[in-house]
This record gives C-alpha cells, structure tokens and sequence, in this order.
C-alpha cells in the first residue's frame, strides 16, 4: 500500500459528493455533499503534505476548514431565508430567476 | 528498464513509509467513510444523511491522524463533526420534517446521467492519479512533536510565519460571515409587518384565517375539581368536545376515566337537583299562563292527543 490509495479514497468521496450535489433536491443535502467534496480534497492536501514531507497541505486544509465554517454559516443562513419566504427547503422550488 | 528500475525503487519505499499498522486503519477506515457518503447521498431522510456524513468525517479526521498529522484531526473532529454537521442538524430540525426529500424525479433521465458522470469522474481521477504517483518516493513520515512536524507547533509557526495574512484575512472572512448570516436570518419581529395588531388579530379572525373565531373553551372549574383533565360542560351538561385535551385523552388512565365518570354523574345531578324544581315551577307557571290564557295550546294538545288516539 502507498499513500496513493488515500488520494484514491480521496477523489472516490469527491466524486460521491459530486454525485449527490447532481442527483438530491433538498438544499440542505446539496449542501452536505458540498461539504464531502471540500472533506474529499482536505484528505488529499493532508496526503500531499505527507508525501511532499512538508507541512503547508496542512495549513492549507487548516484554511479550507474555516472558509467551509465560513460557507456553511452563510448558506444556512441563506437555506433558512428561502424556506422562510418560500416554505420549501427543496432546491426545485427556487425558480424566481429561471424566467 | 529505468522506469521499471525506478518504478520497483518507488513501490519499496512506499512500503518502507506505510507501517502495517497505517494500512489496517486505511483498510478500515476507508470503506467506513466511503459507506458514509454513499449513506448520505441514499438516505431518503436529511436527517439519516446528516448522520451518515458525521460518520464519513469522523473516520476522516483519523485518517488525518494516521498520516501524522494529529491537529488537523482534531480539528477535523471538533469543527465539523462537533460545530459544523450539528449547525446542520439545528437547521434540519427548524425546517422541519418536511425536508425529505421527494422521489419526483423533475428533469427526465437526471439520475441516470449523474451516475454516468460521476463514474466518468471517477475513473478519470482514478487513472490521472494512479499514473501520476506511481513512480513518486514518498518522503520520511514527519515527526509530530518536532518543530516542523505535523502538531500544532509545527502547523503554529507555519501559521504565523509564512501564512500570516492569509490568516488574518481570514478573521475579516469569519467576521463578514457572521454579519452575513446575521442579517440573512434576521426575522423583524416587531415592525408593524412582522406583529399584528389586536384590531388586525380580530378582522382576520372573523375574516375566517382561524379555524374559529372565538378561543377554544377552557377545562371545566367546579367545586369538585380544578384540573386540565375536567372537561368543559355544554349548557345540556354535556362534555364539550373541543375542551378535551388530545394529550390527556389519548393517555390510557383508568383513574382518568373513572374520574370523568363520577364528574359526569355528579354534574347531571346537580343538573338536575337545580334545574329539575326551576322546570317544574316554570312548567306550572305555563300552565297557569295557559290557563289563564285559555285555549293556545290546547288545539295542539288536541291535536296531538287526537292523532295518537288514530294510531
């Protein structure tokens, strides 16, 4: 075994993340599987760092992690005022710009 | 022959780097996290996916700690299993169990394209990387608790060495976040919007928003009991249906029942000790009236008496 098959295991949840974000209708699910992507290439930065021996693909997860923070609370935020308009947490019942 | 030669040299020292011990927690761990996602994207409950994605990032966050880099790990626990998936959860709970989602599928073919291109991805991926880092010697592994190691000292003056103003920005970040979310889920209560009035409150009522206009009847108060469980008496000394609590009632409670019973019974007596000599004056007094009237109602007693007697 090499640290290659985290990079694999990596790119695996980036692509089932990438998956959900295509496939559920609820916004809230879409954004959990936003969430498994930036988890996904944290894993990879982790497994650079090792492989380079160098210790900023940890500080660049470290960044990652509080900008997810940041975008989380923001679009929650956002999630809830929809639902709070529209009484509909699913992403095919915001269509005000499709027209 | 030099790539092999290389290639051969790459895979030993990739061996000589991962311990026995690293590749089981992988082996582990790894479909662990990879159920989890699958999890997450199958559940048909938003709830069951918040769950199953905590379960893919904690088994990441100690894939993190293998590969020496224990703060991260941490960090990885505590933010986002511990503070971010639980925003998530309150979020969830407030939006209400209305959230799962529909089996609608609205574009035709949706899913079926999803899944193509996903397994596209991931085979592009999969390929690009197995390529890519096959022949790449991994470096010794970093000692956690030297200086330049993956603990929180190393990643600390990394931090506050070389990334100092990106880090500061990021406060700017988090604070801007927090304002946006502030004014995002801020509700103005008390704006002449947001409150109604008690004149507004009446109008819509009688304009028929309410299921009824008037507040529902309260439990009964009587002189043999003051509780919840008593139920309201229509003026017939009947049990007012809308003043039976659905809580109360639905708890299977003899002792409830037999008190109900016994304030059923009591109150038709009462009933009747106080409206049975009230009827009985009132009925004599109409037959006094009648009498003194003469013949009103008469015809219809006739009448009835003489339809009866054809019977």
């Amino acid at each position: 075994m090499t640290p290659t098959y985290y990079l694999l295991l990596s790119a695996l949840l980036f692509t089932i993340g990438a998956v959900g974000v295509l496939v559920r209708r609820n916004a809230i699910v879409v954004f959990m599987c936003i969430e498994l992507m930036l988890n996904a290439v944290n894993l990879s930065l982790v497994t650079f760092a090792r492989i380079n021996g160098d210790i900023d693909g940890q500080v660049m997860a470290f960044f990652v992690m509080v900008v997810a923070a940041a975008e989380v609370v923001v679009g929650l935020a956002i999630i809830m005022a929809i639902f709070r308009t529209r009484r509909s947490a699913s992403i095919d019942d915001t269509n005000l710009l499709k027209y | 022959m030099r790539t092999e030669t290389s290639l051969v040299l790459a895979q030993a020292g990739a061996d000589a780097t991962v311990s026995t011990g690293e590749a089981v927690a992988f082996w582990v761990l790894g479909p662990i996290a990879v159920a989890g996602a699958l999890g997450m994207i199958f559940a048909r409950n938003a709830v069951h996916s918040a769950l199953w994605l905590v379960l893919t990032m904690l088994s990441l966050g100690m894939l993190y700690m293998v590969q020496h880099a224990p703060f991260l790990g941490f960090t990885q626990i505590i933010v986002y299993t511990g503070a971010i998936m639980m925003l998530f959860l309150f979020v969830l709970m407030m939006v209400g169990r209305e959230s799962s989602d529909s089996v609608l599928e609205v574009l035709r073919g949706q899913r079926l394209m999803a899944a193509l291109l996903g397994i596209g991805v991931a085979g592009v991926l999969a390929g690009a990387l197995t390529r890519a880092l096959t022949d790449v010697p991994p470096a010794p592994p970093m000692n956690p608790w030297t200086p330049d190691g993956g603990g929180a000292g190393g990643l600390a003056r990394v931090i506050f060495q070389d990334y100092l103003f990106p880090f500061e920005l990021t406060s700017a970040l988090l604070i801007t976040a927090a304002m946006g979310a502030m004014v995002l889920a801020f509700t103005d209560r008390y704006s002449k919007e947001g409150k109604r009035s008690q004149r507004d409150l009446v109008e819509a009522r009688f304009r028929g928003e309410y299921e009824r206009p008037s507040p529902k009847p309260g439990p009964g108060v009587y002189a043999t009991s003051n509780s919840v469980a008593t139920p309201a008496l229509l003026p017939d000394g009947s049990i007012a249906p809308e003043s039976l609590s659905e809580l109360i009632e639905s708890t299977p409670t003899a002792q409830l029942r037999a008190h109900r019973e016994h304030l059923d019974r009591v109150e038709r007596e009462n009933a009747r000790a106080l409206v049975g000599p009230d009827a009985g004056s009132a009925g004599s007094e109409t037959g006094e009236d009648s009498g003194a009237g003469a013949d009103t109602p008469a015809p219809t007693g006739g009448a009835a008496n003489g339809t009866e007697d054809k019977a």
